[in-house]
C-alpha cells in the first residue's frame, strides 16, 4: 500500500506542477508579445463593433482585469484571483454575456462527446491491432494500410467525409448543432432523442480517427510481445495458446494506456476541430467563434479549461496504471 | 549505404508511399509551367462555379455551325431541363387527377409527358392545393410547352441608331458547333472557390506552401529534439534533469493550446507561412527529444563509445562519428513523421481562423478554412473542400507509409 501511495503522490505532484506550468503559460504567452496588449485586443475589437457603450465597458474592464499598468507579479495575483473565482471577465463578442456564462454548458458538451468517444476508439483500435498482430496474412495487410490511412487523416477530414455522406447524401443524420435548434432545452424524449441523433456523426468520425492510430501502435507492441522470451518459453512449457495469447496482450496493452495519456493532447486537439465542422455546442466550436470573433478572454478561457481538462484526464489515466501495472508495485514495494 | 538503400526500396510499403509523395511533388512542380496564372486572381463572378469545361456562349454563337442529326438531342434536352423534383410533382397531379400510381413511370420522360398533355389543365383547381402550388403548376406547363417546340432560336442584336432588335441568326435546334474552332474555353478541372477563384491551380499552389511548411516546421523540430535528446542523452545528470521537466511538461500540455495562444498574440499582420511554420517547429519537438535520448541512451555505454572516450576523442566527435550514425535513420523517420503532422497542424490552424494570414498564396489549411466558413460541404460544393482533404490525406499517409516501411526495414521484428 505505501508503494502505491509514493507513486500517487509523485504523479500528483507532477500533476501540480503541469498545472502550474499551463497556467503561467496560459498568463505569459500573450504578454510576451510586444506592445500594450489592451491597446492592441481593444483595437482589434473596435474593427466592426458599433456598440460604443460596450466597447467603453470591455475596456474598462480588461484594463482592470489584466490591469496592464501595475507590475508583472501583481498582474499575475489579479489573474490567478479571478480565476480561482471563476471570473474571467466579459466576452468580446457575445458582451454582455461573461465568459463563464457562455462556457458553462459548452464544457459538457465536449467531455460527453469527446471522453467517450477517445476510450471506445481506444479499446476497438486496440483489439483490431491485436488482432492484426495474432492472426496475421490477409487481415493484417487489409487492417494496417487501412490504419496508417484512417490515422493520416485529420480528424476534420473524417469529420467532414462523414458529415457529407450521412448528413447531405444520405440525410440519415443532422449536419450540425447538438440539438435540433427548434428545440427548447429540457429533459423530455424527444430532446434526449434530438442530442443522441445529433451526437453520432461528431462521436463516430472521433472513434474513426483514433481506431487507426491505436491499432497501428497495438499491432507493433502485440508484434513484440509475441517475439519475446516469455512466449517461447511457454510454447516449449506447452501452455495453451490462449493462456500465453492473454498474457501477450495483457503485456502489450500497458504501454498503450501510456500512450493514451500522451497521445490525450493531441486527441482532444483534433476532436476540438471535428467540433467545428458540426458546429457541435462544444469547447471547439466555442473556440472558433472566439478566434473569429478576436473575443481575447474568451479564446485564454477556453484553452486554459481544455488544457485543465486534458491534464486530470492524464492524471485519471495515471492513477489508473498504477492499479494495473504490477511492476510499479512491486518496484515501489522494495 | 547502397545496400540498406536497395533494402529501403525493397519494402513495398515504401515503395507505394514514396511514389504517392513524388507524384504529389512533381504535380506541385510540373503544373505552374504549363498554367501561369496567379493562384488567388479571381476569375468567376458569383460563388462555387462547378468543375467542367467553360465554352464561351458569345464565341459558339459566331463560330461556324454544323448540323449534326442525331436522334436522341432532343430527348436529352427535355431531359436536362426536368428535374428530379419537378417529375415527382408531375406524378402527384397525375395522381390527383385519378391516374394509377403504377401506369406512371417518373424515369420515362416521353410517356410522362404524355400523360401530362393528355391530363393537365391550367384552369383546373385541385381541392386542398395552394395558390403557390398551382401557380407552379401553370409555370411548369409553360416551361414545358418552351422545351418541346421544335423552332430554333433567332438571335438579336440592337441597332445602335434606331434601338430597335435586328436579326442577326437563327440558330437551329440540330446546330453544333466544333470545341475546338471556339476561341475562348476554360477548363476548370474542379470548378472555383467561395470567392470565384479557380481551385485546380490554387490546390497545386496551396500543396506547395503546405508541404514547406511541414518541412521548415519538420527540420525546426527535429533538429531542436536532435540536440536536446543527445544533449539529455549523452551528458544526462543535470542538463538531462532539465531537458527532461520541460519535455514531460510539454508532452501533457496539449500543443493545440500554445499553438493558438503563441498564434494569436503574434497578430494577424505578421502570421505569414514561414512564421506559422516556425512555430509549430518550435511546439513539436517534444517525442523527437524523447526518443532520441532514449536511442542515445543505450548507445552511450556501447563498447565502440567507450573506446572513442578513452582514446580521448572530443566529444563533439565522438558524437558525430560514433552516435549520429547509429540514430541517424531513427532521426530521419522522426523528420517524416514531423513534416506529416506539421502540415496536418497547420490546416487544423487555419480550421480554427489562425492560420496564415497570406494575400499571395494559399495553404491547404486556408482553403479548407473559406470552404467551411462558405459552407461549402452543406451546400454540396464538394470541389471546394473534397480535393483538399484528399490532398492532406494522401501527403499525410504517403509519408506515413514510407515511415512504416522505413520502419519494418530497421526493425526486422515488425516484419510479417
Amino acid at each position: 500500500m505505501k508503494g502505491y501511495m509514493r507513486y500517487f503522490g509523485k504523479k500528483l505532484i507532477w500533476f501540480i506542477i503541469t498545472f502550474i506550468a499551463a497556467f503561467l503559460l496560459n498568463f505569459i504567452l500573450p504578454r510576451l508579445m510586444p506592445g500594450d496588449p489592451v491597446a492592441a485586443i481593444v483595437a482589434r475589437l473596435a474593427q466592426g463593433q458599433s456598440n460604443a457603450s460596450g466597447v467603453q465597458a470591455i475596456y474598462e474592464q480588461y484594463t482592470e482585469l489584466f490591469g496592464t499598468n501595475e507590475p508583472m507579479y501583481t498582474q499575475f495575483l489579479l489573474y490567478v484571483k479571478n480565476v480561482f473565482q471563476g471570473d474571467f471577465g466579459f466576452s468580446f463578442s457575445q458582451y454582455p454575456r461573461s465568459v463563464a456564462d457562455v462556457l458553462r454548458s459548452s464544457i459538457w458538451w465536449t467531455v460527453i462527446l469527446q471522453f467517450p468517444a477517445i476510450i471506445i476508439g481506444w479499446i476497438l483500435g486496440n483489439s483490431l491491432g491485436a488482432l492484426a498482430a495474432y492472426r496475421k496474412g490477409w487481415y493484417d495487410r487489409l487492417i494496417l494500410p487501412v490504419s496508417i490511412f484512417a490515422s493520416a487523416l485529420p480528424a476534420f477530414g473524417m469529420a467532414t467525409i462523414l458529415l457529407v455522406i450521412f448528413g447531405v447524401t444520405l440525410k440519415w443524420l443532422p449536419t450540425s448543432g447538438g440539438y435540433d435548434v427548434s428545440m427548447i432545452p429540457k429533459l423530455n424524449w424527444a430532446y434526449i432523442w434530438s442530442v443522441v441523433v445529433h451526437y453520432q456523426l461528431p462521436f463516430w468520425s472521433i472513434v474513426l480517427i483514433a481506431i487507426g492510430g491505436q491499432a497501428i501502435g497495438m499491432r507493433s507492441m502485440s508484434i513484440y510481445e509475441l517475439h519475446a522470451d516469455y512466449v517461447k518459453y511457454s510454447r516449449f512449457l506447452g501452455v495453451k495458446d490462449n493462456k500465453i495469447v492473454r498474457y501477450v496482450f495483457r503485456n502489450a496493452m500497458l504501454p498503450q494506456i501510456t500512450g493514451l495519456a500522451l497521445a490525450l493532447g493531441t486527441m482532444v486537439g483534433g476532436a476540438l476541430i471535428a467540433e467545428i465542422v458540426f458546429s457541435y455546442p462544444g469547447l471547439g466550436t466555442i473556440l472558433y467563434n472566439g478566434i473569429m470573433g478576436q473575443d481575447y478572454p474568451l479564446i485564454s478561457a477556453t484553452t486554459l479549461i481544455i488544457t485543465i481538462m486534458v491534464l486530470i484526464a492524464t492524471f485519471a489515466i495515471e492513477i489508473l496504471y498504477g492499479f494495473i501495472d504490477p511492476r510499479i508495485k512491486a518496484a515501489q514495494s522494495d | 549505404m547502397k545496400k540498406t538503400i536497395r533494402q529501403i526500396f525493397h519494402s513495398p510499403k515504401f515503395v507505394v508511399g514514396f511514389c504517392m509523395f513524388m507524384f504529389i511533388l512533381l504535380a506541385v512542380a510540373i503544373y505552374p509551367l504549363f498554367i501561369k496564372d496567379k493562384p488567388l486572381t479571381i476569375i468567376s463572378q458569383g460563388t462555387f462555379v462547378p468543375p467542367g469545361i467553360y465554352v464561351n456562349v458569345y464565341d459558339s454563337l459566331n463560330t461556324k455551325p454544323y448540323t449534326l442529326m442525331l436522334d436522341a438531342a432532343a430527348a436529352k434536352r427535355i431531359a436536362s431541363k426536368l428535374s428530379a423534383d419537378d417529375r415527382i410533382a408531375i406524378k402527384e397531379w397525375l395522381v390527383a387527377v385519378g391516374i394509377l400510381e403504377n401506369q406512371i413511370d417518373t424515369t420515362d420522360t416521353k410517356s410522362l409527358l404524355e400523360l401530362w398533355g393528355n391530363n393537365y389543365d391550367p384552369k383546373k383547381q385541385l381541392p386542398g392545393m395552394t395558390y403557390a402550388k398551382t401557380r407552379y403548376y401553370q409555370r411548369l406547363n409553360a416551361a414545358l410547352e418552351g422545351i418541346l417546340s421544335t423552332e430554333g432560336v433567332t438571335i438579336a442584336a440592337t441597332d445602335t441608331l434606331t434601338g430597335t432588335l435586328q436579326a442577326k441568326a437563327t440558330v437551329k435546334q440540330s446546330d453544333y458547333v466544333n470545341i475546338n474552332e471556339v476561341p475562348n474555353k476554360r477548363v476548370l478541372l474542379l470548378g472555383t472557390d467561395n470567392f470565384g477563384r479557380d481551385v485546380m491551380t490554387e490546390i497545386i499552389t496551396a500543396t506547395g506552401v503546405s508541404l514547406l511548411i511541414g518541412i521548415i516546421a519538420g527540420l525546426i523540430a527535429t533538429g531542436i529534439g536532435l540536440i536536446l535528446g543527445l544533449a539529455a542523452g549523452y551528458i544526462g545528470g543535470v542538463v538531462d534533469d532539465i531537458v527532461m521537466f520541460f519535455t514531460n511538461l510539454f508532452t501533457v500540455i496539449p500543443t493545440i493550446v500554445l499553438l493558438i495562444l503563441i498564434s494569436f498574440s503574434i497578430g494577424q499582420e505578421s502570421r505569414g507561412p514561414v512564421a506559422i511554420a516556425v512555430v509549430i517547429g518550435f511546439t513539436s519537438w517534444v517525442w523527437t527529444t524523447r526518443s532520441v535520448r532514449a536511442q542515445v541512451i543505450s548507445l552511450r555505454n556501447r563498447d565502440h563509445v567507450s573506446l572513442s572516450k578513452l582514446s580521448g576523442h572530443p566529444v563533439i566527435r565522438i558524437i558525430f562519428t560514433d552516435i549520429l550514425p547509429y540514430i541517424a535513420s531513427y532521426v530521419f523517420m522522426a523528420l517524416i513523421l514531423q513534416i506529416s503532422s506539421a502540415i496536418l497542424i497547420e490546416a487544423s490552424l487555419s480550421i480554427l481562423g489562425l492560420g496564415p494570414r497570406t494575400t499571395e498564396v494559399p495553404t491547404l489549411g486556408l482553403m479548407l478554412n473559406w470552404a467551411f466558413i462558405y459552407q461549402a460541404q452543406i451546400l454540396g460544393k464538394w470541389w471546394a473542400y473534397l480535393p483538399v482533404i484528399i490532398i492532406i490525406a494522401l501527403v499525410s499517409f504517403s509519408l506515413n507509409l514510407m515511415n512504416t516501411g522505413l520502419d519494418q526495414v530497421y526493425n526486422p521484428a515488425l516484419r510479417d
